[in-house]
């Protein structure tokens, strides 16, 4: 990417620097906390857990004893270990299907905005239209009932439901840009369509592009943390936050905590992901309306 | 009239689809409901019973045909099981008389619910009250259902001991007999989908308290309710026209999760149950249904605005 200007960081700068939109935005900042303490958790909660999240310490049910601050599961497991280990599936399946969403997108976005009015066009956008005229949640359902209830099919649903919002976006702003004097100065350059693409459109249609990432993203981690929630995803003993819900639903009238923690890690999780994005696209209309 | 055939045409092609994932991917239907270890000659018998030996564009010509004519075919797992009435319009008929029940109450209260706290936000737009309905109704939206029906059970199950944790609904009795069975579903459904008609309510109101003939009307000393019936909220009602039929068409998709939360014998539980035992004949037909429902919904809501915003008729015509 040569038009990629990388700005050059003051050599001593000791901590890393919270992005201006975030810094300067209440919601951005109550936001950034609570990613960083699910990130934190998806990635060291397994090592602090003080049980294995797997096996039976005692009877299922139990409200809080000692050692087991939060109590015990429907199988007798330890509900604060399993709630620490189960953070890694909900974020790592919703950032893949993220990126196979705005993967998919972009590049469908990409060709039919600068082929604009074309058969090719015309193709893509309706081929996206169809698949948006069905409930994401249905979506989902059909490709279970088809390949199986794995992490890839829940991925590859989450992207099915979400890339046409995306192409739409994208297509949209490079339609658009494909109309500026720089792109076609690129053409009568003679340079290839994959290269004009890539160095003169996409670059100046990232922050539309970013603006709704937050949202499709949250998107992702609640479309899969709800089939996990069905029984329809992954199967147990896995410890996912949806699907911990689920399982201890019979143990609600002696020890809430089974489904009150990880209830409230996906709520902190996905308003965290919210917040931010929400604050990034305040500073997008901030730094355009001036 | 091209928004119809529009319509129609997006459900052929989402047939196509359905019938495409369920079918071509991967083994066949008999395979997935009798499990791997049925033996080949009962393999062999219900796939002959269930039409499985005919071609792929043969099997989907006579499912398209058979939706034409209002017949939704046969759930694979009934036929397999030798059920006495294994058609899935016989198995769907009661559970989708439910839904209809759930998804109206939810709407009935929705509503009102949605112009009265976006009304009241939009006067105090900016002042506490504002951010009392605005805040919560975004983090209740932002969530999944799941979540917040879970969250539910607990406050009004488990500490309160208040409702029932699932909504069971005797075979035969419709839920209305049973009033309480129904609340905690409602509250769920209204939760997540309360946000994004109060904004849109309250946004509309902030819009029109600017315009001029409000001002005169309030210089010319129309005060409080008068001033808010009469020219606040009925012009700010039209675009809030849209946004309803938008949560009703969300509800087509909410109802599913939420039902399954409760046990809740509606269409969404008997869809999610037939996901789980593998039904492929059932499943399809059900979630053709499904988007059948969810895009006349958008129809009549596109026919619905044309209609209640007379600019929008110049416009089109």
């Amino acid at each position: 990417m040569s038009t990629a200007v990388a700005t050059p960081s003051p050599p001593h700068s000791r901590r890393p620097r919270i992005p201006a939109f975030i810094a300067a935005d209440r919601g951005g900042q109550v936001g950034l906390v609570f990613l960083v303490l699910i990130v934190f958790v998806a990635l060291f909660g397994p090592f602090i857990a003080p049980h294995s999240p797997n096996v039976p310490i005692g009877i299922p049910g139990q409200g809080s004893i000692g050692g087991s601050p939060l109590g015990l599961d429907q199988l007798g497991r330890d509900v604060l270990s399993r709630a620490l280990s189960g953070g890694r599936t909900a974020l790592a399946l919703g950032a893949l299907a993220t990126v196979a969403t705005y993967l998919v997108g972009v590049m469908l976005g990409l060709l039919a905005g600068y082929a604009r009015n074309t058969a090719l066009d015309g193709i893509t956008m309706r081929t996206v239209d169809i698949f948006i005229s069905l409930p994401a949640i249905l979506v989902m359902l059909v490709l279970v009932t088809a390949l199986g209830g794995s992490s890839w099919v829940l991925v590859l649903g989450a992207a099915v439901v979400l890339f046409p919002g995306v192409t739409r976006i994208v297509r949209t702003a490079a339609a658009e840009t494909a109309t500026r004097g720089y792109v076609e100065a690129a053409v009568a350059r003679g340079e290839k369509r994959g290269a004009i693409l890539r160095r003169e459109i996409l670059p100046n249609i990232m922050a539309p592009i970013i603006a709704d990432l937050g949202v499709r993203f949250s998107w992702s981690i609640i479309l899969i943390a709800s089939v996990n929630f069905l029984g329809l995803g992954l199967s147990p003993p896995a410890s996912d936050w949806g699907l911990m819900i689920s399982e201890n639903r019979s143990v609600i009238p002696t020890n809430p905590w089974a489904v009150v923690a990880p209830a409230l890690a996906l709520v902190l999780l996905i308003l965290g992901v919210n917040l931010l994005g929400d604050a990034y696209v305040r500073h997008l209309g901030r730094s355009s309306s001036r | 009239m091209r928004r119809i055939a529009a319509g129609l045409g997006t459900l052929l092609a989402l047939s196509v689809l359905v019938f495409a994932a369920t079918n071509v991917l991967p083994g066949n239907a008999a395979e997935l409901t009798l499990g791997r270890n049925a033996t080949p000659p009962a393999l062999h018998k219900l796939e002959h019973r269930l039409g499985f030996d005919h071609s792929i564009a043969h099997r989907y010509g006579s499912w398209l045909g058979g939706l034409l004519h209002g017949d939704l075919g046969n759930s694979a797992v009934a036929v397999a099981q030798n059920a006495p009435e294994p058609s899935i319009a016989h198995a769907i008929s009661t559970p989708l008389k439910n839904s209809a029940v759930l998804a109206l109450i939810t709407t009935l209260l929705l509503i009102p619910l949605t112009l009265l706290l976006g009304a009241f936000a939009g006067i105090h737009a900016r002042k506490k009250v504002d951010h009392m309905i605005s805040t919560p109704a975004l983090v209740f939206a932002a969530l999944p259902e799941f979540v917040t029906a879970t969250l539910l059970i607990v406050v009004f199950f488990g500490w309160l001991g208040a409702l029932p944790p699932v909504s069971l609904v005797a075979p035969g009795t419709s839920p209305l007999s049973n009033v309480e069975v129904l609340v905690l579903p409602v509250l769920t459904l209204l939760l997540a989908s309360l946000a994004a008609g109060i904004r849109q309510v309250r946004s509309g109101v902030i819009e029109v308290l600017q315009e001029d003939y409000v001002h005169v009307a309030q210089l010319n000393g129309l005060r409080g309710r008068t001033l808010l019936w009469g020219y606040v909220l009925r012009n700010a009602l039209a675009p809030s026209v849209q946004i309803v039929a938008q949560t009703i068409q969300y509800l087509v998709g909410g109802i599913i999760v939420v039902e399954s939360v409760f046990s809740y014998p509606g269409i969404g539980t008997y869809l999610v149950q037939a996901v789980t035992e593998r039904d492929v004949t059932a499943v399809q037909s059900t979630v053709i249904l499904l988007a059948a429902v969810y895009i006349l919904i958008n129809l009549l809501a596109d026919l619905l605005v044309v209609f209640l915003v007379p600019k929008l008729r110049t416009e089109l015509s």
